[in-house]
């Protein structure tokens, strides 16, 4: 089987076609049935976070281990030679000697890009700064095809951050292979950038803006909720808003029943306690879905062939 | 002494070299510096609010010993699309193109995203030009996209 992944860097979910997507996630789905496969037996790779992020380099990491393979590597940029004023591109060089893929995290934009240059090994994005981070996308995409048995055609609504939200910039763009409607759930100040707006219509993506929760939870298959940072507003601003975009149990009463609450996580107080208990409640699983995704990256990006039903490479 | 024949002139004055004609008025000076930072010691001589063939005013630009290769041109064309490039030898034009518009710009401008990893690491910025509704540069790092007027605009 001709795996499109192999020996490629994954730095942006732009890079990926719709057929690599699909790939990646059937892959996914196969992991997730099979269980822990060795398809990165005696493979060492260097899980680099020059920036912390425990949840995604844990999500990675287990995903590594799971399929046999060895890490090496640090959580954050504390105690590496970065903080002795080593460019990244020098970091990079030396890793790329030692270890036979790198999965990195940067604060800044545009270092995995960087990173995937210099490297003669595969880079994976695992972060960098406010622009991509394709493995959240990957187990999104990967979590929305698991519960809603496809991608195409959906109604899916994007609460909350919409401005600053790298998360929901990536799916849009990513679920734009398959012909979505969209719902915009947003305080005004946090609303879509004008620029994913434009890549919207562009492809002929149809999306409208809701005024509530409530007026979109009905109409959609997938309720996309993210974090409104209080930061960003005064306190009584922000109460006003939390009232707004907080899902409550008793707002899923209109819901299909397929329809699933998904949220990249952590979340603050935007999703009550409560919605856990219902059959919507679908982001803890997505959350587990990550390691499945990442281990279809992994495998993927690592092995010419492809894992076939029996357990073999192929 | 007629338009023709003083412009004419003023293209002709330089033995070898490069005259930019047809410079928008007013972006003359943006594009003088622009040479200045690639070449400070380049000998440049410059016309402003010249009268233009189709009537109105245009800047010109000679520059002595430097015989712009059609990449030169290409990073000035955010500044003066229009303009044309007249290359000289012996007093003679021996070549004549307009300035387009790259594909890419290599190492010309810098990221207007203070985040952006090209600002702290040894590589040259690199930006698409997508010409949509309107033109704009996207970093090939960042992914960010931006208004050809960010770059025209705050820089000079
Ligand atoms: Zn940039």
């Amino acid at each position: 089987m001709n795996n499109p992944l192999f020996d490629r860097d994954v730095v942006s979910i732009g890079d990926l076609s719709k057929a690599d997507i699909e790939f990646i996630i059937e892959r996914a789905a196969a992991l997730k049935q099979s269980g822990p496969m060795p398809l990165l037996k005696d493979r060492l790779i260097a899980s680099c976070f020059f920036e912390a992020s425990t949840r995604t380099r844990l999500s990675f990491e287990a995903a590594v281990q799971r399929l046999g393979g060895t890490i090496i590597g640090f959580s954050d940029s504390g105690n590496t030679s970065t903080k002795k004023g080593e460019t990244l591109t020098d970091s990079i060089h030396m890793i790329a000697g030692y270890a036979d893929a790198i999965i990195m995290r940067h604060p800044r934009e545009g270092s995995a890009r960087l990173a995937a240059e210099v490297a003669n090994i595969p880079v994976i994005n695992g972060g960098d700064g406010a622009n991509q981070h394709p493995s959240q996308t990957l187990l999104d995409l990967f979590s929305i095809a698991e519960c809603q048995g496809r991608l195409d055609g959906l109604s899916i609504a994007l609460v909350g951050d919409l401005k600053y939200g790298r998360t929901v910039h990536s799916l849009a763009q990513a679920m734009g292979h398959f012909k979505p409607r969209f719902y915009f759930v947003a305080p005004e100040a946090l609303a879509m950038p004008a620029y994913i707006e434009d890549s919207l219509r562009a492809a002929g993506i149809a999306f409208e803006y809701a005024d509530s929760l409530e007026a979109v939870v009905p109409l959609v298959d997938i309720l996309y909720m993210t974090r409104v940072q209080k930061e960003r507003f005064d306190p009584t601003e922000y109460m006003h808003l939390a009232s707004q975009f907080v899902l409550r149990p008793e707002m899923l009463k209109s819901a299909k029943p397929s329809m699933r609450v998904m949220h990249p996580l952590p979340r603050v107080d935007e999703i009550h306690p409560a919605v856990d208990r219902t059959s919507h409640a679908y982001y803890f699983q997505q959350a587990e879905n990550g390691v499945y995704a990442r281990q279809a990256l992994l495998s993927l990006v690592m092995n010419e062939g492809v894992l076939s039903p029996g357990g073999g490479l192929v | 002494m007629s338009e023709h024949r003083r412009e004419k002139m003023l293209v002709e004055a330089i033995q070898n070299g490069t005259v930019i004609d047809h410079i928008p008025a007013g972006k003359g000076l943006t594009i003088l510096g622009r040479l200045q930072l690639r070449n400070a010691e380049v000998r440049l001589t410059v016309g402003l609010n010249l009268p233009s063939h189709g009537g109105g005013m245009k800047d010109l630009i000679k520059i002595d010993d430097w015989r712009f290769t059609e990449q030169d041109a290409a990073e000035l064309a955010l500044f003066a699309p229009k303009a044309t490039v007249n290359i000289i030898e012996e007093y003679r034009v021996v070549r004549k193109f307009p300035i387009g518009l790259p594909e890419t710009f290599i190492g010309v401008f810098v990221c207007p995203n203070a985040n952006c990893i090209t600002h702290v690491e040894p590589v040259e910025s690199r930006f698409s030009v997508i010409q949509e509704a309107t033109l704009q540069l996207r970093c090939h790092y960042c992914e960010r996209a931006f208004a050809d007027t960010l770059f025209t605009e705050n820089k000079s």
